[in-house]
């Protein structure tokens, strides 16, 4: 009898988990999820590529620039990139002459104390990191409808989708389809807000940020479409997101290279060593 | 502690015996993974996974180690500081990188030891200590884990620490009092980062511990093999240097292959985006998901939707989801046949792969946001879960016909008739 007293109460429990699971089955409800407009009109991003792509992708330092260009005209003036400081643009290509440059002509400077002790600010230097467009959080809501522009240094990793996804939702502003209203009246989006079909609920605080051709003029002669500046911006946000890409992708191959030779003489070793044992 | 036959420590060197002497250890280490380890000689690779889930533990304390050096475990600076890792610390990406996915590579391959263990009985008498040491090193694994997961400070870090330890408010009358002395507040903050910070470190050595004991239990009767047949003679077994380190060798070349890839080329597939936004109590993500290990007892947790005999889902849910877990305590007790590998168990052999394969569908269903058809399949397949342990095992184990089993680990090897044929398969 003893030794079946572990078989038999665990029995007696599986059979309360089992029961309590097949009431859970018969008595709660199993509905499809409602359709809403979300799930209908919500698109994927678009399949966009970038050079830093697969395992021998590396920075278009080109891109690199006219991106961080499109961030600093455009994208700055809501949205910080707390995490970058001036002194890592020379990992994309420019020299230290333009980066002090870059730092000391930036629109925001740097809160600071002065000989006194009063609040006060400064130029920025190759040191800081980027300054933020606004003070603080209320600050950036009270600007911007209560809505929080999101700080861009992580943002391609924070997002499902990657760059590809802020790539789509720079450009997929659109006004919202007929067919929208039609199947959903309520769906229309309230007042401050874009619609935007590759935006989680269609409905987006930022409007739309890259609006005509031209709008930031490139120095490297590149056309400055809406499509080429949305691309460049989230090339330029991979690079702030994953600045050691490049490493890692090198250090990949060396380490893969390396594993598969010494794990072909381990296995070289291995059938040497069992080549006279049957098993 | 060993076969009669194994192999004898003989220090050769003056300063090996002067040694040997005064701290046996170079004969402790010939004696558990050396020279004097007899170990049956019909091992397949499904026998490396040991040794890997020991390769991924040190490489987790030793990149974990690293990464302490520049953590900080407050939570107003802890996601910033992994980001200086990730951007100013020479490597630093290479060992944070290394640290998350190895969690996931170390998990990988103890569910791949866990499932050889099933399908070669390796649970039975006599290496039960072995498999309840194994479920306590289980166990130690999902806790630290769960707790590094919080210490980057991101969104899933934070509402993942809120959802386990909600675990016990579910517990009647005491359960929040004790979720609020665990977290030290009403809410995930400060004073629950630097506990589990202490507990994240600590815990590992632990687990390290536990392994030492593991493997001393195997030790005693020495490692199972695919046919589940016990060792018999010298004939039957090799000694596990050099013949198992170099096997083992080749699997760790395989397992740091895979391991390369993944951390080089794609180090955030398994984790969440919303890790990369720094925790916010203020805002709750759209799904709180637990990472890819916990996916399966994930789905169990969520299964419960209906209060069974008054007891709230919720709580059902709980003790299922711990019950699913320590119901392998008492596995060796439950599967009652002698037979212990799957090979000559014609109907356990079915019910494993079933087995496997619901236990695919629940970490499915773990993954997916809890509605429509991803409910109704969680909570079939949990029923399974449950079934297979509890209902299943125990008759199929009382009603098989077990094929005849080889007479000895060689006779298999070389393929002779089973001396035992005339019986009835």
């Amino acid at each position: 009898m003893g030794r079946l007293a572990v078989p038999f109460v665990g029995f007696i429990v599986g059979l309360g988990f089992i029961l309590a699971l097949l009431c859970a089955v018969f008595f709660t409800p199993h509905d499809a999820p409602e359709e809403t407009a979300a799930s209908v009109f919500h698109k994927e991003p678009k399949e966009i590529h970038y050079a830093s792509d697969g395992p021998f992708g590396r920075f278009d330092r080109q891109q690199l620039q006219r991106g961080f260009q499109v961030y600093k005209e455009v994208c700055s003036a809501c949205h910080s990139l707390r995490l970058v400081a001036f002194r890592d643009l020379e990992e994309i290509g420019f020299s230290k002459a333009e980066v002090k440059a870059i730092a000391k002509n930036w629109a925001t400077e740097v809160p600071t104390v002065d000989d006194k002790g009063e609040a006060t600010t400064r130029k920025a230097l190759p040191t800081d990191y980027i300054p933020a467009p606004y003070a603080n959080e209320t600050a950036a809501r009270a600007s911007n409808n209560n809505a929080l522009p999101p700080d861009l240094s992580l943002i391609v990793k924070a997002r499902e989708g990657g760059a590809p996804y802020v790539d789509s939702l720079l450009t997929g502003f659109q006004n919202p389809p007929a067919e929208l209203l039609k199947r959903f009246p309520d769906a229309a989006p309230p007042p401050g807000l874009h619609y935007n079909p590759y935006f989680a609920n269609l409905n987006i605080a930022m409007p739309p940020p890259l609006v005509a051709d031209g709008q930031v003029s490139y120095s490297d002669g590149t056309k400055a479409t809406v499509a080429q500046m949305a691309q460049d911006v989230s090339a330029f946000l991979i690079w702030t997101a994953e600045p050691k890409l490049e490493a890692r992708h090198r250090a990949g191959i060396v380490a893969v290279v390396f594993l598969l030779i010494a794990t072909g003489l381990a296995f070289a070793a291995y059938r040497n060593i069992w080549s006279g044992v049957k098993h | 502690m060993s076969f009669p036959w194994a192999n004898h420590y003989a220090p050769k060197h003056p300063l090996m015996r002067w040694l040997d002497e005064k701290l046996p250890l170079p004969r402790l280490v010939y004696n558990a993974v050396g020279a004097g380890y007899p170990v049956p000689r019909n091992l397949n690779y499904m026998w490396n996974f040991g040794v890997l889930a020991g390769a991924a533990l040190v490489i987790q304390i030793i990149t974990g180690i690293v990464m302490a050096m520049h953590y900080a475990a407050n939570a107003g600076v802890a996601f910033d500081s992994i980001e200086h890792t990730m951007r100013d610390v020479n490597a630093g990406w290479a060992m944070r990188y290394a640290h998350a996915n190895g969690a996931s590579m170390f998990f990988i391959v103890v569910y791949l030891h866990i499932f050889r263990g099933l399908y070669y009985g390796s649970y039975k008498a006599p290496r039960e200590m072995v498999w309840l040491l194994g479920v306590v090193i289980f166990l130690l694994m999902m806790a630290t884990a769960f707790m590094g997961y919080v210490l980057p400070w991101g969104q899933m870090s934070f509402w993942g620490a809120q959802v386990i330890t909600g675990f016990f408010s579910a517990i009647p009358v005491i359960g929040e009092p004790i979720r609020e002395w665990l977290l030290g507040g009403f809410a995930p903050d400060n004073a629950a980062l630097n506990r589990f910070f202490s507990l994240h470190y600590l815990l590992p050595f632990v687990i390290a511990g536990v392994i030492v004991l593991h493997i001393w239990a195997l030790h005693i009767p020495g490692s199972s093999n695919p046919t589940g047949v016990e060792v018999k003679g010298p004939q039957d077994t090799v000694p596990f240097h050099p013949y198992y380190t170099a096997k083992d060798g080749f699997g760790l070349g395989v397992f740091l292959i895979v391991f390369s890839l993944l951390m080089f080329f794609a180090p955030n597939a398994l984790g969440h985006p919303d890790n990369y936004i720094p925790a916010n109590p203020l805002s709750t993500p759209a799904h709180i998901v637990p990472e890819w290990y916990f996916w399966p007892f994930y789905a169990i947790l969520r299964a419960f939707t209906f209060n069974f005999l008054w007891i709230p889902a919720k709580l059902w849910g709980v003790l299922a989801m711990f019950g699913a877990i320590a119901l392998l305590f008492f596995l060796p007790w439950i599967d009652r046949s002698p037979v212990r590998s799957a090979r000559y168990r014609p109907m356990y052999k079915w019910f494993f792969w079933v087995l496997v394969l619901d236990v695919f569908i629940l970490g499915l269903c773990g993954m997916k946001p809890p509605e429509g058809i991803w409910v109704l399949l969680g909570q079939l397949a949990a029923i399974y879960y449950f079934a297979h342990f509890l209902v299943i095992l125990p008759i199929v184990s009382a009603i098989e016909r077990p094929l005849p089993l080889p007479m000895s680990i060689t006779e298999s090897v070389l393929g002779e008739e089973p001396a035992t044929s005339g019986q009835p398969a």
